[in-house]
């Protein structure tokens, strides 16, 4: 039994990569698997205590390691500086030490709004070390993304650049009544911020990591819903067990390896394997500030020797276009293990890294609500192009049918459903903040529903079918149309607003709006330029509408609702299914 | 084209990705990606509008010359005929 798009191909692994694997033999790792294990490859803290920055640093420094490089980081210029873990240690002290000198306490929420930068990683850890929780921002968001995450979240403080500031928080900073301090990475010279740099250089660098308890919060990340406002996933110590197993299993990290995470530690898989991850298992990250580029990628891999690659299919088809040529003749005898996160990576570009690079593209599959990889491709196991593969040792996965409110599992091969996770793995979210209704509607009979349609095949192999929602995923990161939409509405111009993601080659999703506009207002290129500039302004790149059209009058159900489902299938070609509940159409 | 009506023509492109920045607000000498706050498939699209207009095929691996309005400004000149 083969997965759909791609009968009859199947990608062995040679007996000497197989051999070599940290997962030799999946069936047999699964079969003894316990967390309970997994967590003894960890060191903990006196009293059954556990903070993840003293597994991701402190512990390897009282081993010895201080000398290892923790973060080679190269900046836009192309100037590469290292940090070892030794250095990280220290800077780190330093960092959790001026949040105390600021009066920042444990549980309190830490921001930071930063591009990749050494500060963003330093930040990151010193807030775990301080007790305190921390709360990545993509800094392509705009003001009012930035805002909603500020408030739902309750942030005390956040850390930024000038540039980022005057653009995106100067704004709204009198909205976020909690946020007490301010800290900018270069001298903002603006009253009540505060230059971070002679506060670390001022700071002790000597800071007892606080013990916390394995349920304390640890990490906030935001995500989109389909309606409402984003919600904020909360992350405990306690997952630190499953990015460190999850890292060794499913990336074949090992300490001393060169490894590069391509991911912003914006998003969850930027933290969860941008930072903590790779530094539990005691490698050294790259850390590249710059966007993406081709021929920078290339020369990262080929001059840092990376033995590790994690990165996301956006890239990989943007790679695989500009072909062979663009490699320049370089080769990658480092390169051991590649993987490939944020949407289904298709059969084309596996197939494309295997001939390439001599290895096929791993893809995976999690979410910020699962804190780690739950599905993937293995080192040493076979790859089928176009299956996210099979659920991690610890992990049981299964294809359920929620009908009459109950969560039935299909066990039939390939039969279609949602794709669903027995919960209880260390990294599993334990609420989305202030949202228990929302929290409780993921739950469904002993399972957790995810919202993927999927199947599995008769060999255990997982496939992604679709959404089971409106949420739109571009370039890998979920744009919830609501957030959108609202921002839209606010406009003086727009009656009635819906968005929908449109299939994009590179991207794989784009936004697109589809606005019905107030009388008095004529369609045209202006008014189409201003939403886009209105738009733009309030939500940042990340999630404005890449396109926007106009309608007369946007399709809608009896109770008013609209029906994004059927703008999509219209926009598509696609057959415009079930419309018995269509009340007023589009003009 | 001279160099005037490419630049003149950048600029029209870079307002229909990103409306809200006006010009006069920007470095032409800065990363062109955060000066007028676009992401890479905004960057995508005005390469790929660029391309149109001016009948060139702009390759991938020549995107590390376009970093900023200047760079790429300079591409476009010495490849335009």
């Amino acid at each position: 039994m083969t997965g759909p798009a791609n009968d009859g191909e199947r990608i062995s692994k040679p007996a000497h990569v197989r051999a070599d694997a940290n997962m030799e033999n999946y069936d047999k790792v699964r079969d003894s698997f316990s967390w309970e294990a997994a967590e003894s490859a960890l060191d903990g803290l006196p009293g059954g205590h556990l903070n993840i920055a003293h597994e991701a640093i402190d512990r390897h420094v009282a081993a010895g390691h201080g000398e290892q490089i923790a973060l080679r980081w190269i900046a836009k210029s192309g100037a590469r500086t290292d940090y070892t873990y030794g250095e990280l240690f220290r800077l780190t002290n330093r960092f959790a030490n001026v949040l105390r000198d600021n009066g920042l306490e444990r549980g309190d929420k830490v921001y930071a709004l930063l591009g990749r930068v050494p500060e963003l990683y330093i930040a990151a850890l010193g807030t775990l070390k301080a007790g305190c929780v921390f709360c990545p921002l993509f800094s392509a968001f705009g003001p009012e993304p930035i805002h909603a995450r500020m408030e739902i979240g309750g942030a005390n403080a956040l850390i930024t650049s000038k540039r980022l500031y005057q653009r995106k928080v100067a704004g709204i900073r009198d909205r976020l009544p909690q946020l007490r301090c301010l800290f900018t990475t270069d001298d903002a010279k603006v009253a009540g911020t505060r230059h971070l740099q002679p506060l670390m250089d001022s700071a002790s660098d000597i800071f007892e990591t606080v013990p916390t308890d394995p349920e304390d919060t640890a990490l906030l990340h935001f995500t989109s819903g389909t309606t409402g406002k984003p919600k904020g996933v909360v992350h405990v110590h306690q997952a630190v067990v499953a990015h460190h197993t999850t890292g060794r299993l499913a990336l074949d990290l090992r300490a001393g390896d060169i490894y590069w995470c391509t991911a912003d530690p914006g998003w969850v898989t930027g933290t969860s394997y941008g930072i903590i991850a790779p530094l539990t298992n005691r490698t050294t990250m790259i850390v590249d500030e710059a966007e993406f580029d081709i021929n920078r990628w290339y020369d990262i891999l080929f001059e840092e020797a990376v033995n590790v690659w994690y990165t996301a299919p956006t890239a990989i088809r943007m790679l695989m276009k500009a072909g062979a040529e663009a490699l320049g003749g370089r080769t990658f005898p480092h390169l051991r293990f590649m993987a490939s996160v944020g949407e289904p990576l298709n059969p084309e570009a596996v197939i494309w890294g295997n001939d390439t690079f001599g290895q096929p593209f791993h893809d995976n599959w999690w979410q910020t609500e699962t804190g780690g990889i739950m599905i993937a491709n293995y080192a040493a196991m076979d790859v089928k192009p176009g299956s996210m593969g099979k659920p991690l040792p610890g992990i049981t996965a299964g294809i359920v049918k929620v009908a009459d409110g109950k969560a039935t599992e299909l066990t039939a091969p390939m039969s279609m459903g949602e794709l669903a996770l027995r919960p209880g793995w260390p990294s599993m979210m334990r609420g989305y903040l202030h949202e228990q209704a929302r929290y409780d509607k993921c739950f469904k009979d002993g399972w957790y529903l995810s919202g993927d349609l999927a199947m599995r095949d008769a060999d255990g192999y997982f496939w992604f079918v679709g959404r089971a929602d409106d949420l739109i995923k571009s370039a890998g990161h979920f744009v919830g149309p609501f957030e959108v939409e609202s921002a839209l509405m606010e406009h003086d111009a727009v009656a009635e607003v819906a968005v929908i993601g449109l299939p994009d080659e590179a991207a794989g999703q784009i936004v697109k709006a589809f606005v019905a506009l107030k009388p008095g207002f004529e369609p045209g290129d202006d008014l189409r330029l201003n939403l886009m500039g209105h738009a733009r302004k309030r939500l940042g790149p990340a999630v404005a509408p890449k396109d926007i059209a106009f309608r007369q009058n946007l399709p809608k159900t009896r109770s008013g609702k609209i029906m994004r489902r059927l703008l999509k299938a219209r926009e598509l070609g696609l057959p415009e299914g079930d419309i018995s509940t269509l009340e007023s159409d589009e003009a | 084209m001279n160099d005037k009506d490419i630049r003149a023509l950048m600029i029209r492109q870079l307002g229909q990705i990103a409306p809200d920045v006006p010009f006069d607000t920007v470095d032409p000498d800065a990363d062109l990606r955060d000066e007028f706050d676009i992401d890479s498939m905004d960057f995508l699209t005005l390469i790929t509008a660029l391309g149109k207009e001016l009948g060139l095929s702009m390759p991938e691996t020549d995107y590390d010359q376009m970093r900023s309005f200047v760079g790429l400004q300079r591409y476009l000149s010495s490849h335009v005929t």
